[in-house]
């Protein structure tokens, strides 16, 4: 089993998303994550899903995606050289005595804070998985109040397209 | 010209090439059936819109053109669902209009509004839920190119009523179908051919497994070709009945759960097996593990997505299989040996033919009545089938010789589909015989369509198999579940013939063996109204061979 990213263009229209979250759930293949967004072309979004899988299964996601008359291109994007991100949002507890401490771990992190309660730091934070997972690692002693996170999206290094 | 969205719609259809729309009315189609009442395409009114669905199944089936059928909002709509499903799992061309609420409503849970483009999703190829009447006609074109090309399959149209009501001003053009999602298969990979035509040429034990796409690809020509040519014994899955001849010298009938066993055998000794347009179904294979132990396997499919989903394949084929027969018989000369092969088939064929209990006055064997319309008719008849015993019996004992007579169920098995889909069939083919070879069980799941075949004078013979069980399900309770009849005892039923008389059809009941000839040449001589005749089976008799589930292909029981 292998983690799969495909960069999946599909029409943008009502009801595309749930086509491929339904053509997943039938054949019993799981979806770990995905984000979709409207592309450069405001006709066409983009999903990136990230599923979990050998090759046979990621065979029969791709062949079975493709006979979705809205799914326009699936590329595999798992061994290109890539640039991957995910956004977080972390609501932390942090009164006065540890707000130091919490600044320092944003900065180590290059996240940032975006909102102060009195009680409260929203921090933002983006980056590859790995980043993601440390960051919130590093803020749970303190409490986390609420978190939000992205699927992940990908482009393809240099200058082809995904 | 200032059109509304309903008239539109039928401009497209007739220029669709539609003859026939099987459906019912409703609140939210209203303005669809005012512009039909203008129209010169036939609408045939049913009793059910499930009925319906099948029946435009049965005429695509028999015709290989897109069947149509439409249904209003809510709960006309959700009646076609079994309808839908039923085609989707046959790779059926179907366009299904159904009724929607207003576009202003939709959400809101209007009267009669049901999600229909939600609940279909699954089950259709594709479908569409139009928003504005200026989309009308470019969808109603696509629906049924999408239906049609490809692997074919049902396509729903939803129609907001408002839709249908505005007025636009509407010209038509033939503006060529571009849809950025989805191309026609053109060609196939020459290679690929190549390689097929070395394995065939070195084969010493080939079988042919064709199925449903030759019958959809219109291929049984350049099927029989190869098989002629090399001499390859063809054996087909219910859905490929009468693909090709059950009574060439190469044909070993149907394989599987109910195949003969010489052609569970023929497979599972094969050193190289021709997979045309079939999809390695699990009552073809048996246990997975075990299917062809010895053989390679050239798999020919329009669907890239049936390549290697059950089995592995040696050497794939996209494409159409007309077209990629014709290109392997090109490369192919003759042979005219008679192999080791071909002996080794004709002994099990000789040790193991079909065979039942001998019919007697009192005892009326199901299989004896399938042989006696395949006498008559000689293949010239449309066979449609309901589910279940009734079902694998016609498939075993009719002799098809050719492709678009066997209209049946095989991939969802929806029982009360053969009679409507043989309404279908009869308006599609009214010079052929159209027989429903039905089970008292499933004949009463859509026997309401009496009415529609009596309203339109349709000469459908209903051979009602009654064994006044639910047969296939009480065969299984005998074999794996120590005899306990659960809930399978149906003797509880209508007077038939009664019935079918009250309908305004004709009813015959046939209790002697003796009398099954003359009752199908009676009700051949037939033509104004449908019949149905009532014949009392032999209660207990099984369906034989068969592989139990989950055993492989040469764990048969019975038949030896
Ligand atoms: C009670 C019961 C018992 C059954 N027992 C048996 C049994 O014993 N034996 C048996 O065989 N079946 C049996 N069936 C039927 C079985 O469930 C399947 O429906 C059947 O085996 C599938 O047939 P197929 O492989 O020909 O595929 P189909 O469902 O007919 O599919 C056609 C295939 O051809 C492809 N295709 C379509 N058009 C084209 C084209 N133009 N060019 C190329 N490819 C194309 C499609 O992509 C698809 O893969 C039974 C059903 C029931 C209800
Ligand atoms: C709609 C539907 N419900 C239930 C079944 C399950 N089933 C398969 S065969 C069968 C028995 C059919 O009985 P009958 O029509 O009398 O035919 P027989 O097997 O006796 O020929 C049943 C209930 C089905 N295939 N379809």
């Amino acid at each position: 089993m292998k983690k799969h990213i495909l960069s999946v263009t599909v029409e943008n229209k009502p009801g595309v998303l749930t086509r491929v979250a339904t053509l997943f759930r039938r054949r019993g293949y799981n979806i770990e994550s995905l984000a979709v967004g409207e592309t450069e072309n405001p006709s066409i979004s983009r999903m990136t899903i990230v599923v979990n899988g050998d090759d046979r299964i990621i065979e029969q996601v791709t062949k079975q995606l493709y006979k979705l008359v809205d799914v326009i291109k699936i590329v595999d994007i798992s061994e290109e050289k890539r640039v991957e991100r995910e956004l977080v949002l972390i609501k932390v507890k942090a009164d006065a005595t540890v707000r130091t401490e919490i600044v320092q771990i944003v900065e180590i992190f290059r996240a940032r804070i975006v909102d102060i309660g009195r009680d409260s730091l929203i921090i933002e934070a983006t980056g590859d998985s790995g980043k993601i997972d440390a960051i919130e690692d590093s803020l749970r002693p303190f409490g986390i109040i609420e978190l939000v996170r992205t699927g992940k999206i990908a482009m393809v290094r240099g200058g082809s397209r995904g | 010209m200032k059109l509304k969205g309903a008239q539109i719609l039928l401009r497209c259809l007739e220029e669709e090439g539609v003859d026939t729309i099987f459906g019912y009315p409703g609140g939210a189609v209203l303005p669809i059936y005012d512009a039909l009442y203008d129209s010169n395409i036939r609408h045939i009114l049913v009793r059910h819109e499930q009925g319906a669905a099948h029946a435009a199944d049965g005429y695509a089936r028999a015709t290989g053109k897109v069947g149509v059928c439409i249904a209003t909002s809510g709960p006309g709509a959700t009646n076609l669902v079994t309808g839908i499903a039923t085609a989707y799992m046959d790779s059926i061309p179907l366009v299904c209009f159904t009724g929607q609420v207003a576009t202003h409503m939709i959400g809101k849970d209007a009267f009669q509004e049901a999600d229909i483009t939600g609940i279909t999703l699954p089950i259709t190829k594709h479908n569409y839920l139009i928003e504005r009447t200026e989309d009308v006609a470019r969808v109603v074109r696509e629906a049924f190119y999408i239906a049609r090309t490809n692997r074919p399959g049902p396509v729903v149209v939803d129609l907001p009523r408002d839709v249908m009501e505005n007025v636009i001003d509407y010209e038509s053009d033939k503006e060529e179908i571009c849809i950025r999602g989805y191309r026609v298969m053109k060609g196939f990979n020459s290679g690929q051919v190549i390689a097929a035509v070395d394995l065939i040429r070195k084969a010493e034990r080939p079988v042919i497994y064709a199925g449903g796409g030759v019958i959809s690809s219109d291929a049984s020509l350049e099927l029989r070709e190869l098989a002629e040519k090399r001499k390859i014994p063809v054996t087909t899955t219910l859905m490929g009945m009468g693909a090709f001849p059950s009574n060439h010298y190469l044909s070993l009938g149907m394989l599987g759960m109910h195949g003969t066993r010489y052609a569970n055998y023929a497979i599972s000794e094969s050193d190289l097996i021709i997979a045309v347009g079939v999809r390695f179904d699990d009552r073809v294979t048996g246990k997975l593990d075990d299917f062809a132990p010895h053989a390679r396997i050239i798999h020919i499919d329009i669907d890239a997505a049936e390549i290697g989903k059950n089995v592995d394949v040696d050497v794939p084929i996209v494409g159409q299989v007309k077209e990629v027969l014709a290109a392997i018989n090109q490369r192919l000369d003759s042979v005219e040996e008679y192999t080791e092969w071909h002996k080794t088939i004709d002994r099990w064929k000789d040790e193991y033919p079909l065979v039942y209990g001998a019919p007697s006055e009192e005892r009326i064997m199901p299989q004896h009545i399938i042989e006696v319309i395949s006498e008559i008719t000689q293949g010239k008849a449309i066979i449609t089938t309901e589910v279940g015993q009734n079902q694998m019996w016609a498939a075993q004992y009719y002799k098809f010789k050719y492709p678009r007579t066997f209209i049946s169920s095989g991939g969802l098995g929806t029982m009360g589909f053969g009679f409507p889909a043989a309404i279908g069939a009869k308006v599609a083919r009214p010079d052929l015989p159209v027989f429903d070879i039905a089970g008292d069980g499933s004949i009463q799941m859509n026997i309401q369509e009496l009415a529609t075949a009596v309203q339109y004078k349709l000469p459908v013979i209903i051979c009602i198999l009654n064994n006044q069980y639910l047969g296939m399900v009480r065969q299984w309770q005998g074999l794996f579940y120590k005899g306990r009849y659960a809930y399978t005892d149906v003797s509880h039923q209508p007077d038939f013939v009664r019935l079918a008389e009250a309908y305004g059809a004709v009813g015959m009941r046939i209790k002697d063996s003796s009398e099954v000839e003359k009752a199908i040449r009676e009700a051949l001589e037939i033509k104004d109204r449908p019949v149905v005749i009532d014949f009392w089976v032999e209660r207990e008799a099984d369906v034989y061979p068969m592989v139990p589930p989950g055993k492989s292909l040469i764990e048969m029981l019975g038949g030896d």
